[in-house]
């Protein structure tokens, strides 16, 4: 690096000014840090180790419901409002199969058998999603292109539409979801352990962080390090140039679209499983958290969305303990104040 | 004049609601350099935007080669062979110079000998090879632009302003570079406002006036007729540099 370069961009000096380069290069990591370090001050060792587990697999789960949207939105500047009807559209698909197999598989509890049943009830939910967001981007996503309130008015219909018909499909009322045996109960750290020896953490928590990051990872390894990353991400930047080097736009938009409404489906999937419960209108109390969490992350990117889900999920379980009536607040105050911080969200991907 | 790669015949298009280009006729001879001059607001830029199918043709026909490609789609156009370099150069400046590059070569990976002819005629490519391209300055990001244009053979390159903003250095640097692909023969379409770099590489000519060509020719004729030149460029053109 010459000495001119040094002029432009002096090295930060001391702990201070290393502290606000961190800050101001990192935020998603300071407010993550800055936030699990309050929490910790604030409660029980044991009990914050817990909420941050907790919190981790919801920030998963929602990162998963998360991701589709964003990558829409950034790349296709489509707003897809009817992404919360993918989210129930998974987890109906995926209950189903899993009550299925549970029942013919009748209380068998080895691990194989429970995993064969987990498996595919996630696949069914990724693929059910997957093909009717290939048909919701023809019917209805196609003719509004390029026209941000043509889209919410055409998707809040759509996504009635896919509400009510998943009613019609499975019935009206809410549908008990059953945990594998496997997954059901908790992993107790052996107490040896110092400080946290002794705490319960339930098993699908866990499978859920590896799930989410498993994703995380994939989905991070397709837009870096892939062909079809490298377009996505030129996508984003400038469609036309995209066109003009001869790579057919709307074929990518299709892709992305569908891939985002299967990660919606086995979002949703997972938390049907996490929840027990199901509703067709699950999706749109999910929505919310979505919404925020790719406002909050910077519209389009992946690792921006990924930090925004973990940041809600953890503001949710410590906020949801300490006052539990606040839970709700946390999640948009949280969006308030980093916008407040940082109107362009954490990690944003440059939209002219 | 050799047979024409691409011509223009008649050509109307609309950017939105108004009319930019009133039946443009334009040849382009294959393996020569033509430069499209004209000044601002002429229809040069929407002329090159037109060939690429990004503007609305509402009448006369473009044809490449003996294909009729008027209102195709963008990308089939590229996939003809023809490369286009707009007048922002439309870089992507989040992706790395590789990543761009890697982006250009639309059949695959990357030619070995051709990349590295790229990279000895523009070093500094090389330099910052895994640098997001939006640190380039304004003549390096030219020469990216132009290097995507090139990584694979092309039939046709549209470039639009090359030297816009660009220091005489690397002006220089880019004709050097002009002059190599006119000696492989590639069919070359440049819009230009600078007249003495246009005189230094053009074969033929062409100058826009309102929507329109106004003349057409070799450039060597328009470059020892001052009186044209007068008429058809305007004032000073010894100034305008």
């Amino acid at each position: 690096m010459s000495a001119h370069d040094e002029l432009i961009e002096p090295r930060p000096r001391g702990a201070l000014g290393r502290f606000r380069a961190f800050r101001e290069e990192r935020p998603h990591l300071f407010l993550l840090v800055l936030m699990m370090l309050v929490a910790f001050f604030m409660m029980d060792p044991r009990t914050w180790v817990v909420l941050t587990i907790s919190g981790l697999a919801m920030g998963a789960m929602v990162f998963l419901m998360a991701s589709g949207m964003t990558l829409t939105f950034g790349l296709m500047n489509v707003l897809n409002l009817a992404h919360g009807a993918f989210i129930s559209l998974g987890a109906f698909a995926g209950a189903t199969v899993l009550v299925h197999w549970l029942n013919v598989q009748a209380g068998e509890a080895s691990v194989w058998a429970n995993l064969a049943a987990v498996l595919p009830a996630l696949g069914f939910a990724l693929v059910v999603a997957g093909l009717i967001g290939l048909l919701f981007e023809r019917l209805v996503i196609k003719p509004v292109y390029g026209d941000h309130l043509k889209q919410i008015l055409v998707t809040v219909g759509g996504s009635i539409i896919l509400m009510e018909l998943i009613q019609v499909v499975w019935g009206p009322n809410e549908i008990p979801v059953p945990r594998p045996e496997t997954l059901t109960g908790a992993f107790l750290v052996p107490e040896s352990l110092p400080v946290i020896g002794g705490v319960a953490l339930e098993k699908y928590r866990l499978v859920a962080v590896i799930l989410g990051l498993a994703v995380y990872g994939l989905m991070t390894w397709v837009i870096e390090r892939t062909r079809t990353g490298v377009l996505i991400r030129a996508g984003v930047e400038d469609r036309e140039m995209v066109e003009v080097h001869g790579y057919r736009i709307r074929l990518l938009f299709l892709g992305v679209f569908v891939a985002g409404s299967a990660l919606a489906g086995l979002g949703g999937a997972m938390w049907a499983m996490y929840r027990e419960i199901i509703t067709a209108h699950m999706g749109d109390e999910l929505m919310i958290s979505v919404i925020v969490v790719i406002i909050l992350g910077g519209l389009g990117s992946i690792k921006g969305c990924f930090y925004g889900a973990v940041l809600v999920g953890l503001i949710n379980l410590y906020v949801g303990y300490l006052e539990p009536r606040l839970a709700a607040v946390a999640t948009v105050g949280l969006m308030v104040g980093v916008l407040m911080w940082r109107p362009q969200g954490l990690i944003p991907v440059i939209k002219v | 004049m050799s047979e024409s790669i691409l011509s223009l015949s008649g050509v109307s298009a609309n950017i939105d609601q108004y009319h930019i280009l009133h039946g443009v006729d334009l040849e382009v001879p294959a393996g020569e350099l033509t430069v499209l001059l004209g000044r601002n607001g002429a229809g040069k830029s929407t002329t090159l935007r037109t060939i690429m199918g990004l503007t609305t043709v509402t009448g006369g026909s473009v044809r490449f080669r003996g294909d009729d490609i008027t209102g195709q789609p963008t990308p089939r156009i590229a996939r003809k062979g023809i490369a286009f370099v707009p007048e922002n150069m439309g870089i992507f400046s989040l992706l790395t110079v590789r990543e761009n590059m890697i982006l250009a070569a639309v059949s695959g990976p990357m030619d070995e000998q051709r990349l590295n002819w790229i990279l000895d005629l523009f070093p500094p490519l090389k330099k910052f090879w895994n640098r997001p391209a939006g640190n380039l300055s304004g003549g390096q990001k030219q020469m990216l632009a132009i290097a995507r244009a090139v990584i694979e053979p092309r039939e046709l390159l549209l470039v639009d302003e090359p030297t816009k903003g660009l220091a005489p250095a690397i002006i220089n640097d880019l004709a050097d570079a002009f002059e190599q692909l006119k000696q492989q023969r590639v069919s070359i379409l440049l819009v230009e406002q600078n007249f003495n770099f246009s005189r230094r590489l053009g074969q033929s000519v062409a100058v826009m006036n309102d929507g329109g060509v106004v003349y057409s020719g070799q450039m060597a004729e328009l470059a020892d007729n001052e009186e044209l030149q007068h008429d058809l460029l305007g004032l000073g053109l010894g100034a305008h540099q």
